[in-house]
């Protein structure tokens, strides 16, 4: 199988069977009634469904906590009923504005993420939607108020009436089937798996090009769209709206769908929303305390099924995916010879960095050729670790100037150093834990300014020359938490590798790793020495280190104390007391 | 003058609620790291544990105060039995939601037992208040005022003057090594809960006669006491006490000067102006990921 075709199969993957949904689900429309109680289900558990659709990409794809959905589906729902109701608008134009102010306003939203995470965007969409039910019911000139909207009219399209029961429903379901299409495609494109990314891991995300931050705005812009559109359909749908029915309840009731069915996938989200809207059906005998069975089953499924009903199914239901046959090109860095030259690619001077009065760095000078393996090594505490997260961005220097290539990067982000052509990996392992051993390396591989980053079939070429490289080839399609610790490094590795960079620093890759691991982790530095790319490799293992290297820089105390060829720095007096104490002179 | 002077006083006392509310956020975020969307339902609770005591078993006010809040210690663990023990190891994410059901599941059972009508509770004074000067002192929220002072020095004593203390300090900086040091980690964060619960109860209680007991009244308030922790900074106890406070006073004077039926709305657009300015609060300290 060669990548080439499997790449222009991935087009209109999924189109197919998409195209048979749509028929099937306007068959459905048909033969389900067109008026009264069970068309109101339907016509809900649609557009709930296109609404839920969207948390699966900000909640399951990125892992931005959303409470905000129901306020969304708001804003599209009075989007439609003003615009038709009180402007004459038609029904499509006034969905159109309704759909655009959700992600305008989604967007914003999204901003909240740029310094926060967690519970203090929860409390931020909290607030959000709180904000928009104030005014949804106060600015009753405007909304109409508690009373709501009525006699919301559906609109014809080319013709076609959608005025009955069967066309609108009809229109809700090719909607969902569309929306169910885009959104299981995107996990598994660019933007998808740098939303998953982000999710597992942002700081090794920002460090493979991605800027996380617009990753986020774009995962909260999109899922207020789907937000948005479904709010639209229900309001064409039910024809009348009130403020009620967009509440914070109703943002808890969306979440519940997407977790219940699995917010990895729209096709959970799917079954979450049908059992949710169904399930009073079921439970009418309950009466009162529904909702408080409700909350109840909230909690069991949070403990019991972690991944939904649908990641049930899945791990049920599907096989174990296969490795990935057919051969790769090897890495192009590797036809390479490139042995170390005079030019000075990574330039630091003065480089200090703070931490109240603890001086990590004290002002540390060091020059790394271009082609060269540069050791970095220094006894625990000595700022090894500090340097390197300072040099990628991740710290901000207190003083002193980084120049990578010739640009000064001391002020830029993570991201943007990444894109120069600086990879890195961490001490602890910093892989993408949701995604396969190939999807982590592909992130790696789509780094932006990488020659193959807009081409996915190179992309996966690469990442599996990547793979092979440090000898993971047969394990591209596990999961990369199923890996041994020592493998999940290399696939750290494979992951800077397949970025092609310039320049890739390894923190302390020797860390944890067993002597059987440390000896072939050397072989494999030496596979990469001598082919033109930089490493700068942190650590404090000698022997490693004494293998490899052209040159060795020492720190202690945050100062550089020796600089130089290896036996020159290793015979260092200086050295050897950091490193072993003051001589005893009793010792043999 | 006056008025601003009776704004001041009402919005102290309304923020002192929030404030409690607002430490057992705190106090919860720090020894477990649980974003505890259940908390405002520990005041609502804690209200309906003084409605059955006090006004259908008929028990003295200040007894049934009492058993109350050691109840609410009690209910405190069980809440984090079903909420936060079975899901510990996975994250801060699905520890928030199931919070979120809990709050849900004990709104809607206390709705089943008492149905939608607000219960009123007597305030703990039958004296209406006192006039100081231009300012009419009304006794519940003078109550409020003094329990919540009396109960942010207790706790500072307990915290920084007990071993107890000390231990639940160790717990919240770094678990691991607290256990290493034989301190039972587990016991701590339960106990936590307890008293985040019992704390929780208390404002319950303490806001009831000034409000009125109904299912609904927690969400709101504890919405407000986690706006007054993200405001004061994250984590940290002095400034979820100001932030509570400031919440309160900026509330009530934005509703007399500004607009009533957007009172609601000053308290998330004070928060939503801190998350984008300063978000690291009053206290906060700058918070990165080590590397």
């Amino acid at each position: 199988m060669s990548s080439v075709n499997l790449a222009s199969a991935r087009i209109w993957r999924g189109t197919p069977q998409a195209l048979l949904a749509c028929v099937v689900a306007i068959g459905l429309a048909w033969i389900a009634p067109g008026e009264g109680y069970y068309l109101n289900i339907l016509m809900q558990a649609a557009t709930y469904a296109i609404a839920v659709s969207g948390l699966v990409v900000v909640l399951g794809y990125c892992g931005q906590i959303s409470i905000a959905q129901a306020a969304f589906f708001g804003i599209g729902a009075y989007g439609v009923a003003i615009g038709t109701v009180d402007f004459g608008m038609g029904f499509f134009p006034a969905m159109a504005l309704g759909v655009g102010a959700s992600a305008i306003l989604g967007v914003i939203l999204g901003f909240g993420s740029l310094r926060l995470g967690g519970h203090y965007l929860a409390m931020v969409t909290i607030s959000f939607q709180q904000i928009m039910t104030l005014f949804a019911t106060n600015w009753i000139g405007f909304t109409h108020g508690p009373d709501g909207i009525r006699d919301i009219p559906r609109p014809s399209l080319l013709g076609i009436s959608f005025a009955n029961g069967h066309a609108f429903l009809a229109l809700c379901f090719v909607c969902l089937v569309l929306a169910t299409l885009a959104i299981w495609r995107l996990k598994t494109g660019r933007l998808g798996r740098a939303m998953q990314a982000v999710r597992d891991n942002e700081l090794a995300a920002g460090t493979c090009g991605i800027n996380v931050f617009a990753i986020k705005v774009t995962a909260f812009g999109i899922s207020a769209v789907m937000g948005g559109i479904g709010g639209a359909l229900f309001a064409g749908g039910f024809q009348y709206i009130s403020p009620d029915q967009f509440s914070f309840g109703e943002s808890i009731v969306l979440l519940t769908m997407a977790l219940l069915g699995g917010v990895q996938s729209p096709f959970g989200s799917l079954v979450g929303t049908m059992v949710l809207v169904i399930l009073p059906e079921w439970l009418r005998f309950l009466k009162q305390i529904y909702l408080a069975v409700y909350g109840a089953a909230v909690i069991l499924i949070m403990v019991f099924l972690p991944d939904g009903l649908w990641g049930l199914m899945l791990a049920r239901v599907i096989k174990r995916s296969k490795p990935i046959e057919g051969t790769v090109a090897p890495l192009p860095l590797l036809s390479e010879r490139g042995k170390e030259t005079a030019e000075i690619v990574l330039k630091i001077e003065g480089l200090a960095k703070h931490f109240g009065g603890v001086k990590a760095l004290d002002g540390i000078d060091l020059n790394v050729r271009r082609g060269s393996v540069h050791a970095l090594i220094g006894p625990n505490g000595s700022g090894k670790s500090t340097f390197v997260n300072v040099v990628t961005g991740l710290y901000k220097p207190t003083f002193g100037k980084v120049t990578f290539a010739g640009q000064d990067i001391t002020h830029a982000a993570p991201h943007m150093r990444n894109r120069a052509g600086l990879a890195r990996t961490f001490q602890n392992i910093r892989v993408f834990r949701g995604m396969s051993v190939l999807e982590n390396v592909m992130v790696g591989a789509e780094r932006p300014g990488n020659d193959i980053a807009e081409n996915p079939a190179d992309v996966v070429d690469r990442a599996l020359a990547a793979l092979e490289f440090v000898g993971l080839r047969g394990d591209a399609h596990r999961q990369v938490a199923a890996l041994s610790y020592g493998h999940q490094r290399y696939v750290e590795i494979a992951r800077a590798l397949a970025a092609s960079p310039q320049t890739v620093l390894l923190d302390e890759p020797a860390a944890g790793l067993n002597l059987t691991e440390k000896h072939e982790l050397g072989e494999l530095l030496r596979r990469l020495k001598g082919h033109g790319m930089t490493i700068l490799i942190i650590d404090h293992d000698m022997n490693l280190v004494e293998q490899v290297a052209d040159h060795i820089t020492v720190l202690n105390f945050g100062r550089r104390i020796a600089d130089g060829r290896p036996a020159d720095v290793l015979a260092n007096p200086d050295v050897i007391a950091a490193y072993l104490g003051e001589p005893r002179h009793e010792a043999a | 003058m006056a008025t601003f002077l009776q704004l001041l006083f009402t919005g102290l006392g309304i923020g002192a609620i929030y404030a409690l509310v607002a430490l057992g956020f705190v106090l919860l975020i720090r020894a477990a790291s649980v974003v505890n969307f259940g908390q405002g339902q520990f005041s609502m609770v804690g209200a309906y544990l003084l409605v059955v005591f006090f006004n259908v078993l008929e028990v003295p006010y200040l007894l049934s105060m009492l058993i109350s809040v050691v109840l609410m210690a009690g209910f405190g663990v069980l809440f984090a039995g079903a909420t936060y023990w079975p899901l510990r190891h996975r994250g801060g994410l699905p520890v928030i939601i199931s919070t979120i059901g809990a709050s849900i599941f004990l709104e809607n059972i206390v709705l089943v037992l008492y149905g939608p009508s607000p219960e009123v509770l007597p305030g703990l004074f039958d004296s209406p208040g006192i006039q100081v000067g231009p300012v009419f002192m009304d006794s519940q929220y003078l109550s409020i005022l003094v329990c919540a002072t009396l109960l942010v020095i207790l706790q500072y004593l307990i915290f920084e003057k007990t071993l107890l203390g000390k231990k639940l300090q160790a717990t919240s900086q770094d678990k691991e090594m607290a256990s290493l040091l034989g301190i039972p980690v587990a016991l701590m964060i339960l106990f936590t809960f307890g008293y985040s619960a019992a704390l929780g109860g208390l404002a319950g209680m303490l806001v009831a006669p000034v409000l009125f007991v109904s299912v609904g009244m927690g969400g709101l308030i504890a919405l407000k006491a986690f706006a007054a922790n993200i405001i004061g900074g994250y984590g940290s106890i002095p400034g979820a006490i100001l932030g509570g406070l400031a919440l309160g006073v900026a509330e009530t004077m934005g509703a007399s000067y500004i607009s009533v039926p957007y009172k609601d709305a000053f308290a998330f657009a004070m928060l939503l102006m801190f998350l984008m300015v300063r978000p690291q609060g009053l206290f906060g300290e700058k918070i990165s990921e080590k590397a």
